[in-house]
């Protein structure tokens, strides 16, 4: 009520308004370019994307620039809701990436634990277990593309090893004859989406483990020193003691886990493009398939996808606000 | 509201792309292909206009070829060069029904185009106009390791009773008959597009891929299972859903498989897997249906006037001039690929020889089924074509599956 008393004041009021609404204005203004931008690159194409996703559209603008876009109404999402086993294949693999990219947490928890410790050298065992962190994921996806390939991959290596034997073909060169046909991880329907899951993980356990690393060091000792007098070790002494300090660390490796698992997208256009016949599409995948790719260009469809796929993100995305807004509420 | 944002951004980038200050005389033109052979092919020909036209002041931006089908769409309507290339058939249709493309009938008019580039005047036509005029094609058909041929006394097959005794002929000595990568899906469209032209011929092909055929049709089904044939007598190399068409050359060059059903710019891998061009040769697909007219795929690559374009009186006259049969002779020449002018040479290169002895007496020339075929038609096909190669169990599955892709594409 500050403001209604300096009204009267008769000093002069432009500098005086400034001077009044400073406390008000200054957040504003430090906030602003971060909201403009936010604005301008996610807040208004969502709701562009929103309203393309009512429409037919391939994406050209006629010699007179105006847009070509018919009116469909909810026609593309009847269509992806009731009509098309691409949308659920893609939605069944998004899920098995969100449940199995969770092996990442106590993963890296495992391996934190592991490398908790002085010993000689141990910086260097650390930053070579941060190392996949650090390289693209692009990379990371070649690098296991290979890995996987069944002619001169480790896996067709391991494999030749096993159950092939080398012989000389027709034209005199060396070549291979198996008893059993090696594994293609990649080119196999129900294999695919696993291998990419696994390649994924090679990083993001690295992650988690860098978190709980950083949470380790700030285990208390002291409380650690009193469980000890109470008789607990092992198992009991990190579910008890260890676990509930490393609460913030747990929270934000499911967090960026999650994240991470929704943001499998390079490492699907690297490792298969979604294929073999689109059986290791992911939603976002799939929407920049419809839109964007080659042989896409229907940005209404893709724009549905893109819709749903952002209203089952919200549903995560309000759970993390809230549990934000109510650890602020907690903390003041 | 959205047109407006998207159209700035749009223009945004395509400004720092381009020269957007063009004054009468000035001719923009986009190409697509920076690999050497066809950039240097291209500035030769910019060059050899430049010096028949001294007062036109050509400017070339050469952008990579993945990029263009995406900028494309952009420049069109955003700030259109005076000359752009792309690609015929169904990959044009889009631009043409939208209005983004010159109609340059004229252009085949007044230069005889009508009769010197006839192969490709099909394919260049929608509402019986040419939007664009072609400078090159290729053939398909299918290259084989002429070594292990000669070895095990085979001869080039020309029918399939002959393909199907090769094939076996080849199993038997331990060599895959065919080698295939289809990683990228086109390369099975390839096979499949042949098949059904020696199977059920030109009208099919066109009917299918304009959607007034259904997978399911007799027809077709009678093309999947000579496919199903073929790879259930393990015609094929395992392992095909991992590799590009690159890697598919591997087992070829290493004497493990001996047929590829290819394009002509292949010849480039083969040689650069280390094969001389004595051990690689070339034969036509070979005949299913006997008497049938044989038709082949000839994928071209064309120039286009935009309808935005400024300078649209020069950018004929380029038209006009590149599908001149000595700029053409010369083009394809280095380039190693067919000129399409019937009055321009040849290049002595024995693929070429028999490409062109190829197209020349051909009943009818397809495009590609992925240029033929709208693109979502196209690529549910291919993945088709694909997971079908993978379980021939699936076809009836699959047919119907792209029963219901056709009815909601051409509706």
């Amino acid at each position: 009520m500050a403001n209604s008393t300096t009204t009267a004041d008769p000093a002069p009021p432009g500098n005086l308004r400034w001077q009044k609404n400073r406390l008000a204005i200054a957040p504003w203004l430090f906030v602003a370019p971060a909201l403009i931008f936010f604005s301008i690159y996610v807040i208004i194409p969502i709701f562009q994307s929103i309203a393309l996703s009512f429409y037919e559209w391939n994406g050209l603008y006629d010699g007179e620039g105006q847009s070509t876009a018919k009116w469909v109404g909810l026609d593309n999402y009847r269509k992806l809701l009731f009509d098309d086993e691409r949308f659920y294949i893609s939605l069944k693999n998004n899920v098995i990436w969100l449940v199995l990219y969770m092996l990442a947490v106590p993963l890296g928890l495992a391996i934190a634990l592991f490398l908790n410790q002085t010993v000689t050298g141990i910086r260097f065992y650390k930053s070579m277990f941060f190392f996949p962190f650090v390289i693209s994921q692009v990379v990371v996806g070649l690098i296991y593309g290979w890995f996987y390939n069944p002619d001169y991959g480790v896996v067709g290596s391991l494999w030749k090893w096993a159950f092939c034997e080398e012989t000389i073909n027709i034209m005199g060169n060396v070549t291979t004859k198996c008893s059993t046909k090696p594994p293609d991880i990649l080119g196999d329907e129900d294999w695919a989406t696993y291998g990419i899951i696994f390649a994924g993980l090679w990083p993001q356990v690295a992650y988690c483990m860098i978190l709980y690393l950083t949470g380790l060091n700030n285990v208390s000792p002291e409380q650690i020193e009193a469980g000890r007098l109470d008789g607990a070790k092992g198992w009991k002494m990190l579910r008890h003691i260890i676990l509930p300090q490393l609460a913030p660390a747990t929270f934000l490796a499911i967090v960026v886990t999650v994240i991470g698992a929704l943001r499998s997208f390079d490492m699907i256009a690297i490792m298969t493009r979604g294929g073999p016949f689109g059986s290791s599409n992911v939603l976002a995948y799939y929407m920049y398939e419809t839109a964007i790719s080659e042989y896409g260009d229907r940005y209404g469809y893709g724009s549905a996808i893109a819709t749903v796929l952002f209203l089952i993100m919200l549903v995560y995305i309000s759970y993390f606000l809230w549990r934000m807004y109510r650890d602020e509420k907690d903390n003041s | 509201m959205i047109k407006t944002a998207l159209k700035t951004t749009v223009a945004m980038v395509a400004t720092g792309l381009l020269s957007s200050a063009v004054l009468a005389g000035d001719l923009v033109i986009n190409f697509d292909d920076p690999n050497p052979a066809p950039k240097e092919a291209f500035e030769t020909a910019v060059e050899a206009f430049k010096a028949a036209n001294p007062d036109i002041n050509v400017t070339v931006n050469i952008n990579d070829r993945e990029a263009h089908k995406t900028a494309i769409r952009n420049f069109l309507s955003a700030d259109a060069p005076d000359i752009t290339s792309w690609y015929p058939g169904n990959r044009m249709a889009p631009f043409v029904e939208a209005g983004l493309f010159e109609d340059v009938s004229d252009v085949w008019d007044d230069n005889g185009f009508h009769d010197a580039l006839a192969a490709i005047k099909p394919t260049m036509t929608i509402d019986d106009k040419q939007w664009g005029v072609p400078y090159t094609y290729y053939q398909w058909g299918v290259y084989y390791r002429k070594d292990i041929f000669d070895k095990l006394e085979l001869a080039e097959p020309t029918n399939w009773e002959e393909f199907n005794a090769v094939a076996e002929k080849l199993k038997e000595a331990g060599v895959t008959p065919i080698t295939i990568g289809t990683k990228f899906l086109w390369t099975a469209a390839g096979v499949f597009d042949y098949l059904n032209l020696r199977t059920n011929g030109y009208e099919v092909h066109n009917d299918l891929t304009a959607g007034k055929i259904k997978y399911t049709d007799d027809r077709i089904k009678k093309v999947f299972e000579t496919w199903k044939e073929m790879v259930d007598a393990d015609y094929f190399v395992e392992n095909h859903a991992t590799m590009s068409w690159q890697d598919a050359i591997a087992p070829f060059a290493n004497g493990d498989a001996a047929m590829y059903v290819m394009g002509n710019f292949s010849v480039d891998g083969y040689l650069n897997a280390g094969l001389t061009e004595d051990q690689i040769d070339f034969f036509q697909f070979p005949e299913i249906t006997p008497g049938l007219p044989r038709a082949e795929e000839a994928p071209a690559d064309a120039f286009f006037i935009p309808s935005g374009a400024k300078n649209k009186e020069d950018a004929r006259k380029f038209l006009a001039f590149i599908a001149q049969p000595d700029v053409q002779t010369e083009w394809n020449n280095t380039i190693i690929q067919l000129p399409i002018n019937k009055n321009a040479e040849v290049g002595d290169n024995k693929f070429l020889k028999e490409g062109f002895e190829t197209l020349s007496t051909a009943s009818g020339l397809a495009q590609f089924y992925d240029r033929d075929a709208p693109a979502q038609m196209a690529k549910a096909g291919m993945e088709g074509f694909q997971e079908f190669m993978l379980d021939t169990s699936k076809m009836d599955a699959i047919l119907e599956r792209l029963d219901g892709v056709q009815e909601e594409v051409y509706k």
